[in-house]
């Protein structure tokens, strides 16, 4: 907006040194700018790109190979890191980064895995104790990458269906941990799941004939095709190009390979070929109380597009990425930062937005599908209220 | 998943409750011979088909419900009855008008109003002629409810295919028992004080006809309207006389009746009839205005500034309200306490020193006596001022209260109880729920932001206080509006706190929403389709920052809610002093001309609204003490918690 502009610049201008992006994926990430590096202090992780989607490259980099180096990179990384880990007997952070290096296992689902081997190797001896240390360790993994919406949502959730029981009453304390136990190994369980039971859910949308337009690579979104490729569904498959990390292609190659029709766009071309398209499938990184989205950068346009055109809007997402969240525009999100790279050099007093996600509001989606059901985005906020109130 | 289905289902069950256009279903027709046992042959009313399927709809709201149950534990024992029979007669009536009702069989088997006492007393009407002496046991009590349920069992009992039902029933019901106890609750507020005096009515006729007095005067007017067997109209309390107008009288009657089947929480105010009832009993002395505008005559138009000084002196001899409710009442009157919180709190508090000085005269029941003097004192403050709803949603919270006293508490004890559940009622709902509004709310205001508010919120200046008072940087927008410019009370208090203002009115809204960031709302009430009830202009202010794309964040507090559903801002609203708006005080010619010509002018109206209403979609989120959510989800808060709140 006009108002905003000419002060907002120059104020970003006096104490923002402008950034070179021309660096790549593997060079040390650029000195960053007080307010971000202020808001990391107290982070393990003293990166201030976002962790989810180093691992979201890494697990794409293992999926096709041909990342595996830049994953690699990635993972050497954190020298201190692992150094820091090593000196503890045990710890949650080296059981979700051992759970992380799956590349099928979504985040949150290491997170929930490295809690439930929290309370197996717990030394507690009351209930109290374990709650405490449960807590510690949720709180260490929320901290390792604050940028992470299911990350920091997985472990609330998790905190809330395990402790949330009747094992506390029981006067055993055995039988009330492995009571404990028995809940969080059920709920990994669920997570795990999930994504089977999105993809059965969403069979029903997907006709014969149909054009789908997918927005980067989502692995739910990614089960979905492949199941109903499976079911002999005839559709094709439109992909964005998914820019800066090219997510899109990799989710063509694989859709390729299933021998399902697939046209590669770039980001651009959304509304250029959106006549042609019968819905729009997305992932989410996170789903908001309001019941709109946070996910990859451009899905806001993408639903935008497709709302104006009168085309639905599916987002899958597991119920473990529901987050007491509720931004209200896309400035209103803890940023999450990853560097882009422009192919040719940019100018060193020229702005970069580098921003990885943004949000959708719910009034552009049609359906959410998660493994409670399919649900309409205002259901979001009636399950996350049911849950946590 | 399914809880909320099920949730859903209810209201069709109630539709059987109230409608009595009923079409006969196809499970009724497919049991002739149990609506002939059912229905006694011998009665006027079974003549056609139809008469036999409006049994059902007798099915009374279960407003008593919940009393009854707590009476009937608390009586348990001068009544001869064990309390688990009584049950099971409750069991069988439930089972037996289970078996008319089409959506019954899982779900109503466990409803409330079928387990109602109340349907006793109204098969009484039917069964009546046979039974006249069970009649009077039962009017010989005080709620005869648990009784009645006891003779109805005998006829019962007749018919084998009852029998097997009640068997079978016993066990199921027996374990839902809980179960109903709850829903009854939900359900309690609905029944409306016509469907209980249209009961009390048929059951009065039903007793006179057995008699054998008064059957002329029953099949009178069962011939008169046949298709409104349901009710056995009846001419009123005052016992007229059975002549020859009776029929033309009882045809008044009805269509009285009929006009109150549809429940009604607000008095009407271009009902005459009602209207002077109310005016019998009112303390205060109120003329009506001049020139009322027509499309709100439902509401109450009165002429202002005429009361006060009357009222005032009446404070030393007044005897069936309390000095501190007069107190408040005259304050609500005058205006001095605005805002919703504060005449809330002010109300409460009220109540709280009546409970305090409250003594129960002998041979009377401390929750009954009480609850009739809370009446009193509520219809008090209605002719002071309309209640707005939170007030409303606070008194049912103290009624519930006072209903669910535990018997075996002595006097002061129960009064200690009911003041200390006022106290906490405010403290929780009230004031530590504004505390958690203003921290989740302040997480939305960022550096550099403009905040536009409109009126004088005390939620949103406890906001903007605090986000100040931790060092936030950012710019106030207070948009007023005439009359009451109360926004300006608000900017004096900001600008003295360091804050950096801008005040307008909000003609100037279009224009200065372009500088706002984001738009903090109070609200006088929230209903469960997200709408919002407000000081009149808010639907204004949300409209335009829809339009400018600006986030609009309502802050109101969970008691708030509302179950009802409201579309319009004519229905429900409030009307101030229509000279506020006509005078200009700056100009004192102004005012001059205003006297002199337009007060006698017929053809001008003035149309001062107190509230408006502003559709949930120009609402960005809801900050309320359970969260920031959006305003699809009021239902959910209500549903989830109203329960809770009464249990409170």
């Amino acid at each position: 907006m006009w108002r905003r502009s000419a002060s907002f610049i120059l104020d970003k201008h006096d104490n923002n040194k402008p950034i070179s992006i021309t660096q790549s994926i593997d060079s040390p990430p650029p000195p960053e700018s007080s307010s971000m590096a202020e808001e990391t202090n107290q982070n393990p992780n003293p990166n201030p790109i976002s962790a989810y989607y180093q691992t979201r490259a890494a697990h794409h980099g293992i999926v096709t190979s041909d990342w595996l180096e830049q994953a690699q990179a990635a993972v050497r990384r954190y020298p201190d890191h692992d150094l820091m880990v090593s000196e503890r007997p045990f710890s949650v952070i080296e059981e979700f980064d051992s759970w992380r290096q799956q590349p099928d296992l979504a985040e949150a689902v290491a997170a929930i895995r490295a809690l439930a081997a929290v309370i197996r190797s717990s030394e507690a001896k009351t209930m109290m104790e374990l709650e405490i240390e449960l807590k510690k360790a949720s709180d260490t993994l929320k901290a390792w990458d604050t940028t992470s919406i299911s990350l920091t949502a997985g472990c609330d959730l998790f905190m809330r269906y395990v402790t949330r029981t009747s094992a506390l009453e029981f006067e055993d304390f055995n039988s009330a941990k492995s009571r404990v136990l028995g809940r969080a190994e059920k709920f990994g369980e669920i997570s795990c799941k999930a994504r089977k039971i999105i993809a059965m859910l969403s069979q029903d949308f997907i006709f014969d004939g149909c054009t789908i337009l997918v927005h980067g690579f989502s692995r739910v979104v990614f089960e979905i095709l492949k199941t109903a490729a499976q079911n002999k569904k005839l559709f094709r498959v439109l992909c964005t190009e998914g820019r800066p990390d090219k997510t899109g292609v990799l989710l063509a190659n694989e859709l390729a390979k299933l021998d399902v029709p697939v046209k590669l766009l770039i980001d651009s071309a959304v509304a250029y070929s959106m006549d042609e398209v019968d819905m729009v499938f997305v992932g989410a990184d996170g789903v908001v109380e309001s019941g709109g989205v946070i996910n990859m950068m451009g899905t806001y346009q993408i639903a935008l597009v497709a709302h104006s055109m009168n085309k639905p809007v599916y987002v899958a997402a597991e119920s473990y990425k529901f987050a007491r969240l509720y931004p209200l525009d896309q400035k209103d999100l803890e940023p999450a930062l990853r560097p882009i790279d422009f192919g040719v050099p940019v100018p060193p007093k020229v702005e970069v937005e580098r921003s990885a996600r943004d949000y959708t509001p719910p009034q552009y989606l049609t359906l959410l599908f998660t493994d409670l059901g399919v649900l309409t985005p205002s259901v979001v906020s009636d399950e996350l209220i049911q849950l946590y109130l | 998943m399914d809880t909320r289905r099920g949730a859903l289902a209810v209201p069709k069950v109630r539709r059987v409750g109230f409608f009595t256009t009923i079409e006969p279903s196809p499970q009724d027709l497919t049991r002739p011979n149990r609506t002939q046992s059912d229905t006694i042959p011998s009665s006027p009313l079974s003549n056609s088909p139809s008469s036999n399927l409006i049994s059902p709809i007798l099915i009374p709201p279960s407003r008593h419900h919940s009393d009854n149950l707590t009476t009937t534990s608390r009586a348990a024992a001068p009544v001869p009855v064990p309390g688990l029979r009584r049950y099971l007669a409750h069991n069988d009536r439930s089972l037996h008008v289970g078996s008319y009702n089409p959506v019954d069989d899982s779900l109503l088997g466990t409803s409330p109003p079928s387990s109602n006492g109340e349907v006793s007393e109204d098969s009484n009407s039917l069964f009546g002629f046979q039974r006249s002496d069970s009649a009077k046991l039962s009017s010989s009590f005080p709620n005869g409810g648990f009784d009645l349920t006891m003779s109805v069992k005998a006829p019962q009992e007749l018919t084998n295919s009852k029998k097997i039902a009640q068997v079978s029933g016993k066990s199921e019901s027996v374990t839902t028992k809980s179960q109903k106890e709850k829903e009854s609750k939900s359900l309690k507020e609905k029944t409306t004080k016509a469907e209980r005096r249209a009961m009390q009515e048929a059951q009065r006729a039903a007793k006179a006809a057995a008699k054998g007095e008064g059957s002329r005067r029953a099949d009178d007017s069962g011939r008169a309207k046949p298709g409104k067997a349901t009710k056995q109209p009846q001419p009123k309390k005052e016992g007229l006389p059975a002549t020859s107008s009776v029929s033309e009288k009882t045809a008044v009657t009805v269509e009285k009746e009929r006009r109150m089947d549809v429940p009604q929480t607000q008095m009407q105010y271009d009902d005459k009839s009602r209207v002077e009832k109310a005016k019998k009993r009112a303390v205060v002395e109120q003329t009506e205005s001049k020139n009322k505008v027509e499309l709100f005559l439902h509401l109450p138009q009165y002429e202002r500034g005429n009361q006060l000084p009357k009222l005032s002196s009446d404070i030393f001899t007044l005897d069936t309200i309390h000095h501190a409710v007069y107190k408040v009442g005259l304050q609500h009157l005058a205006g001095d306490i605005s805002g919703d919180n504060a005449r809330c709190i002010a109300m409460l508090q009220a109540f709280q020193e009546a409970i305090n000085d409250y003594s129960t005269p002998p041979m009377k029941d401390l929750a009954r006596d009480l609850t009739a003097k809370i009446k009193g004192y509520v219809s008090f403050l209605i002719e002071c001022r309309p209640l707005s709803m939170s007030m409303g949603n606070a008194i049912r919270f103290l009624k519930n209260q006072i209903s669910k006293l535990p018997q075996n508490l002595s006097e002061s004890e129960a009064k200690d109880l009911l003041c200390s559940d006022i106290g906490r009622f405010i403290d929780e709902k009230i004031l530590l729920a504004d505390k958690v509004i203003v921290q989740h709310a302040v997480t939305k205001i960022r550096d550099g932001e403009v905040i536009l508010t409109y009126g004088s919120s005390c939620v949103v200046e406890m906001i903007l206080l605090y986000a100040h008072e931790i060092g936030k940087q950012f710019r106030v927008v207070i948009v007023d509006s005439r009359p009451n410019l109360e926004g300006q009370k608000l900017l004096r208090r900001l600008v003295t706190s360091g804050l950096d203002c801008t005040y307008t009115h909000i003609n100037a809204i279009s224009y200065i929403m372009r500088d706002a960031t984001r738009v903090f709302l109070g609200a006088s009430s929230i209903f469960s389709n997200g709408t919002l009830y407000s000081r009149v202009g808010t639907s204004c202010i949300a409209m335009v920052a829809n339009a400018f794309s600006v986030p609009v964040i309502v802050c109101c507090e969970a008691y708030k809610f509302h179950e009802r559903v409201l579309l319009d801002s004519i229905c429900s609203n409030e009307l101030g002093d229509p000279d506020a708006i006509a005078n200009v005080p700056l100009r004192a010619n102004a005012k001059h001309s205003k006297t002199d010509n337009n007060n006698n002018n017929k053809n001008l109206q003035y149309l001062n609204l107190m509230y408006d209403s502003t559709p949930s979609e120009y609402i960005s989120m809801i900050v309320t003490d359970y969260g920031m959510i959006p305003p699809t989800s009021i239902p959910v808060i209500v549903r989830e918690y109203r329960r809770e709140n009464l249990l409170l």
